[in-house]
C-alpha cells in the first residue's frame, strides 16, 4: 500500500492551490469568510488567502493556498484504459492488409443538439489532427463523416446501409451533461433496434474518458488530444478480434 | 505605427475582384426572396406574437403563403389584400389565410389596378412608420453612446452564456464592472438551424441563451442601467446568422443592439445552410443593419479552426474582401465592418507569434477604417489554464501592437467550459494590464525591411489575390463548392433551408427594399 498526498514544496506537505469566487463584496469580512470556508468547512490547514480582489461590486475573487491532511492509496486505484499500442499510419495499414484482408468501415458524427463537428473532423477527415492523418486517408478504412446534429435513427440507418464495423460518436457541448444524455440515447436506440452488438461503439470528446464511455454503454472512449492513429489502432485490433470470433462479411480490399 | 510595404495597387485589384464577385451574387439575390426575408417583412409591419402552440405568427402566415405558392408576390402584398378584406387581426388571419388562398385564390375578389395601387400605398405608409420607428431607436441608442462614450480601443468584448437570461444579466454586469466594453450573449447551440425565432424571455438553453426579442430587451435594459452607473456605454451584441438572419437583424435594430455577428458565408460553411438562402438572407439583414448603423462582426476567424492557420491564412483575407464587397452592396459603410480574424497558428511552431503579428498588421493596413475584430486562440487551447493564460497574453500583446479595434477577450478556460465569473475577471485583468503597459508600442517599432514578418504578410496578400482571381473566374458559389474557404465544400443546392428560397414574381412587393436607407454620416 502506498498512501500519497499532494506535493507542493516537499514530500507529503499536502499543499493545494484554490481559486474561487464568493457572492459577497470584497473586504476584510470577505477575506475572513474565505479563510474560514477553507479551514473550517473544507477541513484544510495552514490556510493563506494569497489574493482577494473585487471581481465585481458583489463578487469577491480569491486565490488561496492550504494544506490537506487527506491522502490516498495509489495502489488501490484502478482505471480502465484502451491498451492497444499505437501502430501508426503504416502499422495500421499493414495489419489491415496482412491480417484482416478487408476494409474497416466506420461512420462518425455528433448526434443530438450538439452542432460541433471539430472532434469528428479531427478523427475522420483526411487532414487529421496534429500532423496525424485522419481515417479517410487510410487505404484500409472506408470512413463516412456524417457531421453534426444527427438524429439517432439516421445515424444507425447509415451505419446499417454501409455495413459499418464501428460507429464513432463525438460530443463537444457538455452543459448540464447533455453529452451524456445524447450519448446514452444513441445506445438505447441501438438496443431497441437490436443493433447494439452489430457495431463497435466508440465515444470521444474533450470532456470524456474511456471509463465514462464504458459507463455510458460504449465499447471504448477517447479523451482530449486523441490522435486518429490511436482510434485506428484500437479499431483494427478490435475488428480483427471480433472477426475471429464470428467472421462477418465485409468489403474486400 | 509600424507599416508593411503593402502594394496598394494589388490591394485595389483585390477590391475590384471582390466587387465583381459580389455583383454576380447580387444579381441572383435581386431576383429572389426567402421565407426568412418575408417573415422579417411581416415583423417590420408589426406582426408580432405567437399562435396557439407557440409558433410565431410570422412563421404561420409565411408558411401558408409558401405552401400555396403565393410567396413570390411578397408577404407585404398579401397582408395588404387581407387588410382590404377587413382582416386585420393577425391571429385570426392565421386561420383565414389558408381558406383565402385555396384553389389558387379563386375565392378572393379580383382587384382593379386602382385597388392594387391603393393596397400598396396602405402598406407603404405602414412601412414608412416602421422605418421611422427604427430610426428613432437608432437615434436613442446613438445618443446614449455619444453621451457616455464607449471607451478606448481595443474594445474588450466578452461572452456570457448561462442559458438563463436573468443569470446572463448578472454576469454581464460583473464583466462590465471588470472593464468589459462589449457584451455578447452566446446563443443556445443549434439555434442557427431553427427556422423560427423563439418567443419571450428564456431561462433554459444549451451552451448559450436563446436569442429572442424579449431577451434582447432585458439585456439592453440592464446594460443601459449599468452604463449609467459606470459612466461608460456598454455595447451589446448577438447573432444575426443561421436560418433567421434577417429576423434577428430586425429584432436587434428594434431593441437597440450595437453589434451583430453577421457573415455572408459563415452559415454555408459551418452550419451547412444552403448558400442561395444565405446570400439572400444576408442581403436583407444587412439592409436593416445599414439603416440602423449596427456594427457587424464577420466570421473569418472560424476558417482557421478547420483549416490550417499557416497554410490558409490568405483565405481569411480573401473572404474579408468578399464580405466587405457584399456589405457595401447592402449599404453598409466601412466603419460598420468588423471584419473577423484570429490568432490560431499552432503556438509551438517556431516564430508562430511573428506570423500572427504579420497577418494582424496586414489586415489592419488593408482595412484601415474598419472596426476589425480579433479573435483569441481556441484551437490549440488545453485544460492547462496557466499555460492558456500565457497564450492569451501573447494574443493580447499582438492585439495592442497592431491596433485592432474589437478584441474578443481570450479566457484561459476556453477549452473547458463557458467562462466562470472569476475566469472572465482574470482574463480582463490581463487585457487591462497589457493594453495599458504596451499602449504606444505600435508607435515605437518598425518591422525589419525584408524580414520574416514582412515576407509572411506579403505572401498572405499574394495568395489572397490569387484566390480572389480564381473565385472571380469560377464564381463564388462554385468556389465554395470546391472548398476554397475553411477546407469545406458545399453544393449550391445542398444544405438546410434551400426549400425556403423563392423567385420574386414581377409584381413582387417589399416596400422596405426602397425604404431602408443608410442614415446620414454622423
Amino acid at each position: 500500500m502506498k498512501r500519497i498526498r499532494p506535493y507542493g514544496d516537499r514530500t507529503d506537505d499536502g499543499v493545494i492551490q484554490l481559486t474561487f469566487t464568493l457572492p459577497i463584496p470584497a473586504g476584510p469580512r470577505a477575506r475572513e469568510t474565505a479563510r474560514l470556508f477553507v479551514e473550517r468547512e473544507m477541513g484544510m490547514k495552514d490556510v493563506k488567502v494569497a489574493a482577494m480582489e473585487a471581481a465585481s461590486r458583489t463578487h469577491a475573487y480569491f486565490v488561496v493556498y492550504a494544506s490537506t491532511t487527506a491522502s490516498i492509496d495509489y495502489d488501490a486505484v484502478q482505471v480502465p484504459v484502451v491498451d492497444t499500442p499505437n501502430y501508426g499510419f503504416s502499422g495500421v495499414n499493414e495489419r489491415i492488409q496482412g491480417e484482416l484482408k478487408r476494409h474497416i468501415v466506420v461512420v462518425g458524427g455528433n448526434n443530438g443538439f450538439d452542432s460541433h463537428t471539430v472532434g469528428i473532423d479531427a478523427i475522420i477527415n483526411m487532414k487529421g489532427f496534429a500532423g496525424d492523418y485522419g481515417l479517410e486517408r487510410y487505404p484500409g478504412f472506408r470512413a463516412f463523416n456524417l457531421g453534426a446534429q444527427l438524429k439517432d435513427d439516421e445515424f444507425l440507418d447509415r451505419a446499417v446501409e454501409v455495413h459499418a464495423d464501428a460507429i464513432l460518436v463525438s460530443k463537444v457541448v457538455t452543459q448540464r451533461d447533455i453529452h451524456k444524455e445524447d450519448a446514452r440515447g444513441l445506445i438505447e436506440r441501438a438496443k431497441a433496434r437490436g443493433l447494439r452488438d452489430r457495431f463497435i461503439f466508440i465515444l470521444g470528446g474533450p470532456r470524456l474518458s474511456h471509463k465514462e464511455a464504458l459507463e455510458l454503454g460504449y465499447d471504448a472512449g477517447f479523451g482530449p488530444g486523441t490522435k486518429p492513429s490511436e482510434v485506428a489502432s484500437y479499431l483494427v485490433d478490435e475488428v480483427i478480434k471480433r472477426s475471429k470470433s464470428h467472421p462477418a462479411a465485409g468489403s474486400g480490399l | 505605427m509600424p507599416t508593411l510595404p503593402v502594394d496598394e495597387a494589388k490591394v485595389a485589384e483585390c477590391r475590384q475582384l471582390a466587387a465583381r464577385i459580389a455583383r454576380q451574387v447580387q444579381d441572383y439575390i435581386d431576383q429572389h426572396t426567402t421565407v426568412a426575408v418575408e417573415r422579417t417583412v411581416l415583423r417590420l409591419l408589426g406582426i408580432d406574437g405567437v399562435g396557439d402552440h407557440g409558433a410565431p405568427l410570422a412563421n404561420l402566415l409565411v408558411e401558408t403563403l409558401h405552401k400555396e405558392g403565393a410567396l413570390g408576390q411578397g408577404a407585404a402584398y398579401w397582408l395588404g389584400r387581407c387588410f382590404r378584406l377587413g382582416l386585420d387581426n393577425p391571429k385570426a388571419l392565421v386561420s383565414s389565410l389558408p381558406r383565402l388562398l385555396a384553389d389558387g385564390g379563386k375565392q378572393l375578389p379580383p382587384l382593379t389596378p386602382a385597388e392594387d395601387a391603393a393596397l400598396r400605398a396602405d402598406i407603404q405608409r405602414m412601412a414608412v412608420d416602421a422605418v421611422e420607428e427604427l430610426s428613432r431607436r437608432r437615434e436613442k441608442r446613438d445618443a446614449l453612446r455619444q453621451k457616455l462614450g464607449v471607451g478606448e480601443d481595443p474594445q474588450k468584448y466578452i461572452i456570457v452564456a448561462t442559458g438563463n437570461i436573468y443569470e446572463d444579466v448578472e454576469q454581464a454586469r460583473a464583466a462590465a464592472q471588470a472593464g468589459a466594453q462589449i457584451i455578447a450573449v452566446i446563443r443556445s447551440t443549434a439555434q442557427s438551424l431553427l427556422d423560427y425565432v423563439p418567443h419571450g424571455a428564456t431561462t433554459e438553453g444549451f451552451g448559450g441563451t436563446y436569442a429572442t426579442q424579449e431577451n434582447f430587451r432585458i439585456m439592453r435594459e440592464a446594460l443601459d442601467d449599468e452604463s449609467q452607473r459606470l459612466g461608460r456605454y456598454i455595447q451589446l451584441t448577438n447573432y444575426s446568422s443561421g436560418l433567421c438572419m434577417p429576423e434577428i437583424a430586425f429584432m436587434a435594430a428594434h431593441e437597440r443592439l450595437d453589434m451583430l455577428l453577421n457573415d455572408s458565408m459563415y452559415g454555408i460553411l459551418f452550419r451547412d445552410i444552403n448558400m442561395r438562402r444565405t446570400f439572400i438572407d444576408q442581403y436583407f439583414s444587412r439592409r436593416i443593419i445599414a439603416a440602423s448603423r449596427i456594427i457587424i462582426n464577420t466570421g473569418e476567424d472560424n476558417y482557421l479552426t478547420t483549416a490550417d492557420a499557416v497554410d490558409q491564412g490568405h483565405t481569411v483575407l480573401a473572404s474579408q474582401f468578399i464580405n466587405e464587397a457584399l456589405a457595401h452592396l447592402a449599404g453598409c459603410v466601412d466603419s460598420q465592418l468588423g471584419l473577423g480574424h484570429a490568432h490560431e497558428i499552432n503556438p509551438w511552431v517556431e516564430d508562430s507569434w511573428l506570423m500572427e503579428l504579420a497577418q494582424a498588421q496586414l489586415i489592419r493596413q488593408v482595412f484601415p477604417r474598419h472596426p476589425l475584430k480579433f479573435m483569441p486562440p481556441t484551437k490549440h487551447m488545453t485544460g492547462d489554464i496557466f499555460w492558456s493564460h500565457v497564450y492569451d497574453a501573447m494574443f493580447n500583446l499582438a492585439t495592442v501592437t497592431t491596433k485592432q479595434t474589437i478584441q474578443l477577450v481570450g479566457v484561459m478556460t476556453e477549452a473547458m467550459h463557458t467562462p466562470l465569473l472569476m475566469d472572465r475577471y482574470c482574463a480582463l485583468k490581463s487585457v487591462n494590464y497589457i493594453s495599458g503597459a504596451a499602449k504606444h508600442l505600435a508607435d515605437e517599432i518598425q518591422f525589419t525591411p525584408g524580414g520574416r514578418i514582412e515576407k509572411r504578410a506579403l505572401q498572405v496578400l499574394d495568395h489572397a489575390h490569387e484566390t480572389l482571381k480564381h473565385v472571380d473566374d469560377v464564381g463564388l458559389m462554385d468556389a465554395i463548392g470546391e472548398g476554397v474557404f475553411a477546407d469545406t465544400k458545399r453544393r449550391v443546392d445542398g444544405g438546410k433551408g434551400h426549400e425556403g428560397v423563392v423567385v420574386r414574381e414581377k409584381n413582387y412587393f417589399n416596400p422596405f427594399l426602397d425604404l431602408l436607407r443608410p442614415p446620414p454620416a454622423p
